[in-house]
């Protein structure tokens, strides 16, 4: 054969090709995942590498044997909604199929309006506002492990029932503060009690939270109720035990704590508080041996209801593509995420969960009290189980949340 | 009850005292800043990266080796300002002669990576860190509960002011750091070792960072962001009271905790603007800062 250089460019174009055109089909046959997270700010131990590792482990057990490859990636949204957006509209311009978790609500909020701009998938575990369901619902979006509304009724609920009727708020000044103090404030007047006042904090950046907590204890309210978060809410339970409050028999009602947030104030200063999550690692057989998988990815972090919602979110995800069909789960966010609603999600650590139209995945939430130093008896032994409210009735009936889904 | 614009008294005067004890704090972090722009000419940025490593290393003390509060607040000075002598020595000492900006640049993202190293290794949600027996309870002031821990925070806080004043204003080595920032060359002249002067003094300014980070550990949460939320404030308290002046970051960091105090109770919302709104305002009347000289 002659070589003439038109041979030779022809050549090199075809081998350049060859790579190309795999890449497209592997490309075309993988389904990605991105984990959308706080990996470096206040909330990154109960959402962060925890929630990445969470999506890993569901795409690790989910395995290759569905003719198709899942991808997971992560990336830090600091927490900043205007980075949050701007990933997102990236993430689904390349083709990412699912975004997973998005914690801060202002962030949550803002990235459930880009997927559905973008018609993709949006499973929201991270953010605690009920609005996602509500007001600001989204046929793409599914809200998937807790929210405000939950919190207000177990915890708040059962506070009042014990006889703290009336309260004071200390809450953190942006969409999920808000959103908590507004929906444990509606809890306590149906039960009879009375709001005596509330501060809004600046988010973030405040350190010290005495002086409000002198205003609380001014307003002679029983009960403080803490409409904030992570290091905020950690530091308000120091300082309240610092200056007395609760040994003059104010109660502290910490209305969004997570496990995680207790191994950082220690059993000794978090003693006797009651919380609400929807999932414990120590709760069964099931909840204890995925804690252990998990435990190999992520040594010194034990899982939460977030982390836990991370993993059964993916892999419900996961086995809707794998009933689609990977074509028609690209083709369209919203009738992949119309499957996910029309089949329940079943897992080993929330069991059987039905999705409402609303995309509020109704699942038990539990009241737990803060064991005390004696009662603890191996590492991130912390909680006891008070009471369970059922999936039918923990979260807000669809009909009085206003959104536009419903009405339609 | 007594009522002052509609506050209870009582409830005033507890935010007052309150704001005395959260100035004490922006003090002691503003005289380190102070003293270090004051004599080396660098913006220590690193400085609240530097208060978080006193409260870690406070920890890691009791936890690994059983080290309690009264020693943690004499070894964890020392040994954080023995990485700052180390960082002087190393990084800092090229720059002296360059712009403010390179100064600013590498101090800042040291600071990123402290964080970022203490982040990845003891994650975000903190460490617990009790008052020290000695200094529990609290004493009942009638308008308010005041923990004993905040009073001591407070006396130990001026105390370390003062002195670090004293040092540098009547005490002959103050007299040659003094005389070292304004013209080096002369001073070596006269065989004084300047260099090994600059970095013992950056060395105390990280410690003073150090020595507040002790002081933070038993009230706030400790946790590697504690420092970037106090490091702004205290930046501002240093640029309103004059960058450079020991005396005007002391008295401006106690009255701006006293103002911040009282939004809390007027406008809490603005509580965390407030001290900037403070410095836009005494920039645009004396940009050198209510106690600098042009």
């Amino acid at each position: 054969m002659q070589v003439s250089r038109r041979n030779i460019l022809a050549g090199a174009a075809a081998t350049g090709a060859l790579p190309l055109s795999l890449a497209r089909a592997q490309a075309a046959n993988t389904i990605r995942i991105g984990v959308m997270t706080d990996m470096s700010g206040l909330y990154r131990d109960n959402t962060g590498p925890t929630s990445v590792a969470a999506a890993r482990e569901a795409a690790a057990e989910f395995g290759a044997s569905h003719g198709f490859r899942v991808e997971v990636i992560e990336a830090d949204h600091q927490n900043r909604p205007d980075v949050g957006v701007n990933l997102a509209r990236q993430w689904y311009d390349q083709g990412m199929d699912l975004i997973l978790d998005v914690p801060t609500s202002s962030v949550g909020l803002a990235v459930s309006g880009v997927a559905r701009e973008k018609n993709k998938a949006y499973i929201n575990v991270g953010s605690a506002t009920a609005d996602m369901t509500g007001a600001q619902c989204s046929p793409n979006t599914i809200h998937w492990a807790y929210d405000t509304y939950m919190l207000a009724r177990s915890t708040g609920g059962a506070t009042v029932r014990a006889g703290g009727d009336t309260w004071f708020f200390i809450t953190a000044d942006y969409a999920f503060g808000h959103a908590l103090e507004r929906d444990t404030a509606n809890f306590v007047r149906n039960s009879g009690g009375r709001i005596l006042g509330q501060v809004r904090t600046p988010f973030p950046g405040t350190t010290d939270f005495s002086s409000f907590l002198l205003q609380a204890q001014a307003s002679r309210a029983k009960v403080i109720g803490l409409a904030n978060a992570g290091a905020d809410t950690q530091n308000c339970v120091k300082q309240a035990a610092e200056f007395g409050l609760t040994r003059r028999g104010i109660k502290l009602a910490s209305l969004l704590l997570f496990v995680n947030d207790v191994h950082g104030m220690g059993l000794q200063a978090a003693q006797g508080l009651v919380c609400t999550e929807s999932f414990y690692w120590d709760m069964n057989d099931k909840t204890r041996a995925w804690t252990e998988r998990m435990l190999r990815r992520v040594p010194t972090n034990y899982p939460n209801m977030i982390h836990a919602g991370c993993y059964s979110g993916a892999l419900h995800f996961l086995k809707t593509v794998a009933a689609m069909g990977v074509p028609a789960a690209k083709a369209s966010g919203l009738d992949l995420v119309n499957r996910m609603k029309a089949q329940p999600s079943d897992d080993d650590l929330f069991g059987k969960a039905t999705i409402r139209p609303d995309g509020r995945r109704l699942i038990p939430s539990y009241l737990f009290e803060v064991k005390t130093p004696a009662e603890s008896t191996k590492p991130w032994d912390y909680y006891k189980l008070l009471q369970t409210t059922s999936a039918e009735e923990a979260f807000r009936p669809i009909n009085e949340g206003g959104c536009a889904l419903v009405r339609s | 009850m007594d009522e002052i614009f509609g506050i209870p008294t009582p409830l005033l005067f507890g935010q007052l005292l309150l704001g005395l004890i959260n100035g004490a704090f922006y003090a002691m972090l503003s005289l380190g800043l102070a003293v270090i722009f004051g004599l080396l000419n660098i913006i220590n940025f690193t400085h609240g990266a530097q208060f978080m490593m006193g409260a870690f290393v406070a920890w890691m003390l009791l936890n690994y080796l059983g080290i309690g509060y009264w020693w943690a607040l004499i070894l964890s000075p020392l040994l954080v300002g023995l990485t700052g002598v180390i960082l002087e020595r190393t990084m800092i000492c090229q720059l002296y002669k360059m712009d403010h900006l390179y100064g600013m640049l590498l101090t800042f993202g040291l600071s990123l990576i402290i964080e970022g190293v203490f982040r990845n290794e003891y994650g975000s949600s903190g460490m617990p860190y009790r008052i020290p027996a000695d200094l529990a309870g609290a004493w009942d002031l009638g308008f308010m509960f005041m923990p004993v821990y905040r009073g001591w925070v407070v006396v130990f806080a001026l105390f370390a002011c003062i002195s670090t004043w004293l040092v540098i204003e009547k005490t002959r080595l103050g007299a040659y750091l003094r005389a070292a920032t304004e013209n080096a060359p002369l001073v070596q002249a006269f065989g004084v070792n300047v260099p090994r002067m600059i970095t013992l003094t950056y060395g105390a300014g990280v410690a003073l960072a150090a020595l507040a980070g002790v002081l933070a550990a038993p009230i706030y949460s400790v946790n590697p962001q504690m420092g970037t939320n106090l490091i702004i404030v205290v930046f501002a308290v240093v640029v309103i009271g004059g960058m450079g002046s020991i005396l005007g970051s002391v008295l401006t960091g106690f009255g701006l905790g006293i103002i911040e105090g009282l939004t809390k109770v007027f406008y809490p919302e603005a509580s965390a603007t407030v001290i900037f709104i403070i410095m836009v305002i005494v920039l645009l009347a004396r940009p050198a800062g209510l106690f600098g000289r042009a």
